[in-house]
């Protein structure tokens, strides 16, 4: 073949630092004991949807400001570090405002200004709860800026109704995103003057998220991000988010297998273990070719991630990490239920909080389609 | 042993330039794809005075021991080397069986007279060596193979049959598991393993056509063939547990191989470029949706497995299923080559049902030939559902069949 084809794939980097790994175990550890099974089931119909005292320990132990400059009350140890975080917090199905408030902080590290940094920052390092309200409405590959910012002299007029805002009524400011004179903006905007703050249902009773509305909410200049790309910024976030979340799924992924795997070993029926019989053996082993594929490249994408702004090869990456965790725990679940027969069906059964968690994790920061949409753009449309 | 990032980059340059000046041309005739295709004498003597070139350059077998022929140096130079192999699109190192298997196998247990004896020979390709694993009635089940050895004297006498035999009417010596005791109350207990020669009285391979209507492999038949009672590795009974190790070589899940190509190297990259020029409704095929789709999964499926390569070194990202990727590795890279050879073939459109030899056929019938051949792949070796077998049981615990 004379075909000289561009190398697609050519970045294959696997940087695991020693303080990833530190994080990973530490991270591993923690969740194991701090959220069992039963203190999760404890948490699906409470309000706040987290324990505020585990809450207050994870803050204790750093893990809010892993991804916060020493300079504003961080560790300084960068977004690679909150992955391992987001993966074993999946995996014991442990949810609190973690992942929000890191996303938050990101965007305005990457977007504010000094006084801006400093006004945030050291607060998000020491557990104050934030979100970011990106999704207009159901579509992760809409305009994200549907919600309008009018400029009247020094004053900036936001109005405009945000989705699936995580952890939005126990939120204590949003970055919301939107668009003023024809240019995208992304402002800090404080949960009292949010206009309506409705709690939606989710199928994962584990997440909260709430839809967040404002009319005419009055801002400061000082509340708009300074960042001068602000279609890059809201670009790398949604990236960011996406890695985070199939970085938790990638660990909720594991634990679903887990689970399989254990009911495999002790169900017996025409006298022996379902576990022998491949029609559901061979499944369980695609859930786990499948996660081990999400992981390498989840931690490939976190390896490629700086303070500056996400190059090509971090957005392949995210993206990718994105596409296989969101398959792999959707398969992990829907299997699930299905190799536990009637007691799969049940709410006591805990497959149905994977597959729950799978829908929840498919359709945050967009799904498996969406993200090959964007991929098939960036790998096939070349023309070199 | 462990060497430098300017040194690997600099021996990077240096292969790099070596391959590009003593690569073969085109040589007029067809070459077989995979080590399991060497089907006639005119491929065969091509491909041994390749890998006597590469060996001679000291490109081939570059983590073995001085002392046997190989340069005792880092198995990461190696992998430089075969990077720069696949880079280039260089032929096969034809003879795996020896340079993968029965190679990593003496150099891990054999004696030093057989480390003697055999492997530099394996690395110059002046002995060929095949396998002899499979019978007719025990391939999956190969803990049950019949092929009978029994001791007289100072030497085994052998009757019985295998088949699939890769390479076996070229090959000097096999690595030949056979039943030694035929009533042991575990089937594994009766086996042994040889180091057996291959052209004594009594051994009549006898070449099988391929479904691409090529050669490549024989069925072989042992009539009282007389081979020396020395040339028993790892002891009379254990040939079980010989052959697992020998399978682990193969299925790439334990490290000793002494490098080389063993089929030539492919991309999903490629496979884009040469879909470039096809039309489907009009268009080009790479503007429609759903293909678009398809090649992105092939795209990420294959960075995949180069990531996994990476990752399974780093003990901390491993620790739930540690075995988990050196023994999936087999299964996850075969399926995902016949997947996309498959999938080459059926974006063709019309061009799809031309075959090698047709004029207007995409690449020369590359992909259609490589599809058909991917199979070897997935059967040789331990088929694929073996392989899940292997995985759910050993990895992750379930139960046997
Ligand atoms: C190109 C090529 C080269 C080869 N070279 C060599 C060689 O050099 N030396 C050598 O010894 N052998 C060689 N083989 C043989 C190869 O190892 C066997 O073909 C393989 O192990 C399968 O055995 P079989 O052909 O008897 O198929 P079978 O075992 O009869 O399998 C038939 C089908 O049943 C399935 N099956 C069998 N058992 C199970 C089970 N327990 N669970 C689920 N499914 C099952 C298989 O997956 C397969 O789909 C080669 C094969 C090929 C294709």
């Amino acid at each position: 073949m004379n075909a000289e084809a561009k190398p697609i794939t050519h970045n294959l980097t696997m940087d695991f630092s020693e303080e990833q790994a530190m994080v990973l175990e530490q991270a591993r550890q923690f969740c194991g004991e701090k959220s069992p099974i039963p203190s999760v089931r404890n948490l699906l119909d409470s309000v706040s949807g987290f324990d505020a005292a585990v809450w207050e320990e994870q803050v204790q132990l750093g893990w809010m400001g892993l991804a916060i400059p020493e300079a504003y009350g961080g560790l300084g140890l960068g977004i690679s570090c909150s992955v391992p975080v987001a993966e074993a917090m999946g995996k014991n199905l442990l949810t609190t405002p973690f992942i929000a408030s890191t996303l938050a902080a990101q965007a305005i590290l990457r977007g504010g200004d000094e006084w801006q940094r400093e006004q945030w920052l050291p607060g998000l390092a020491t557990g104050t709860v934030a979100s970011l309200a990106l999704l207009d409405d159901g579509d992760w590959g809409g305009s994200l800026c549907e919600a309008e910012v009018v400029r009247r002299n020094d004053e900036y007029i936001l109005s405009g109704q945000k989705w699936f805002v995580a952890h939005g009524a126990t939120a204590e400011f949003f970055v919301v995103s939107a668009r003023c004179e024809g240019s995208t903006v992304l402002a800090v905007v404080s949960a009292e003057q949010v206009t309506k703050n409705e709690s939606q249902v989710l199928i994962d009773e584990t997440q909260r998220a709430a839809k967040i509305s404002f009319d005419q909410v009055n801002l400061s200049s000082s509340a708009i991000l300074s960042q001068a790309d602000t279609d890059g910024l809201l670009a790398d976030l949604c990236l960011l988010g996406a890695l985070l979340t199939a970085a938790e799924a990638a660990g909720s992924a594991i634990a679903c297998l887990e689970t399989v795997v254990e009911y495999l070993n002790i169900r017996k029926q025409f006298g022996r273990l379902i576990g022998s019989y491949q029609a559901l053996k061979h499944p369980t082993v695609e859930i786990l070719n499948a996660v081990d594929s999400a992981r390498s490249h989840i931690y490939h994408a976190a390896g490629l991630l700086g303070s500056d702004a996400l190059d090509n090869d971090a957005e392949i990456a995210c993206r990718m990490a994105k596409v296989l965790a969101t398959d792999a725990i959707c398969y992990a679940g829907d299997r699930a239920i299905q190799f536990h027969g009637g007691m799969g069906f049940t709410y006591e059964c805990n497959a149905q909080l994977y597959l729950r968690r799978a829908q929840w994790s498919q359709q945050y920061y967009g799904d498996s389609r969406h993200h090959r949409t964007r991929l098939a753009r960036i790998l096939l449309d070349n023309s070199e | 042993m462990s060497a430098s990032k300017l040194e690997l980059e600099q021996f990077r340059t240096e292969v790099s330039a070596w391959i590009a000046d003593n690569k073969p041309g085109n040589p007029g005739f067809l070459l077989p794809q995979t080590f399991m295709e060497v089907g006639n004498e005119q491929q065969l003597e091509f491909l041994r005075e390749w890998q006597y070139k590469l060996w001679s350059a000291g490109y081939l077998g570059m983590a073995w021991p001085k002392e046997y022929g190989g340069g005792g140096v880092s198995p990461a130079f190696q992998r430089i080397a075969d990077q720069e192999m696949r880079r280039h699109h260089t032929p096969i190192a034809f003879n795996v069986i020896g340079l993968g298997w029965a190679g990593p196998l003496i150099n891990d247990i054999g004696t030093e007279e057989e480390k003697e004896k055999y492997l530099k020979r394996i690395l110059s390709a002046e002995d060929i060596w095949c396998q002899g694993f499979s019978e007719p009635d025990n391939g999956s089940d190969l803990g049950n193979a019949q092929c009978r050895a029994m001791r007289d004297g100072d030497e085994y006498v052998v009757n019985g049959t295998k088949i699939w035999t890769t390479m076996g009417n070229f090959a000097d010596h096999m690595i030949l598991l056979a039943r030694t005791a035929p009533q042991t109350e575990r089937k594994y207990d009766g086996l042994t393993f040889f180091l057996a020669p291959m052209r004594i009285p009594g051994i009549d391979p006898r070449p099988i056509q391929k479904l691409t209507g090529e050669y490549g492999f024989t069925e072989t038949f042992f009539t009282d063939a007389r081979i020396p009672a020395s040339s028993v590795i790892g002891g009379e009974g254990n040939g079980w547990k010989v052959a697992m190790q020998t399978l682990q070589y193969e299925r790439g899940a334990a490290s000793g191989a002494a490098g080389g190509l063993n089929a030539v190297h492919t991309s999903a990259g490629e496979m884009i470029e040469s879909l470039r020029g096809v039309q489907r409704d009009g268009r080009p095929i790479l503007e429609d949706p759903e293909v678009r789709d398809e090649l992105v999964q092939t795209l990420i499926r294959e960075k995949s497995i180069a990531l996994g390569d990476r990752r399974v070194h780093i003990s901390a990202l491993n620790a739930d299923y540690p075995y988990s990727l050196p023994l999936s590795r087999k299964l996850r890279f075969t399926e995902h080559s016949r997947a996309m050879r498959k999938l080459a073939v059926g974006l063709q459109g019309n061009h799809g049902a031309l075959y090698v030899g047709d004029d207007d056929v995409i690449d020369g019938g590359f992909w259609q030939r490589s599809y058909l051949n991917s199979f070897s792949a997935t059967i040789g070796g331990g088929t694929s559902q073996v392989q899940a077998n292997i995985i759910a049981e050993r990895v992750l615990g379930l139960p046997k069949d």
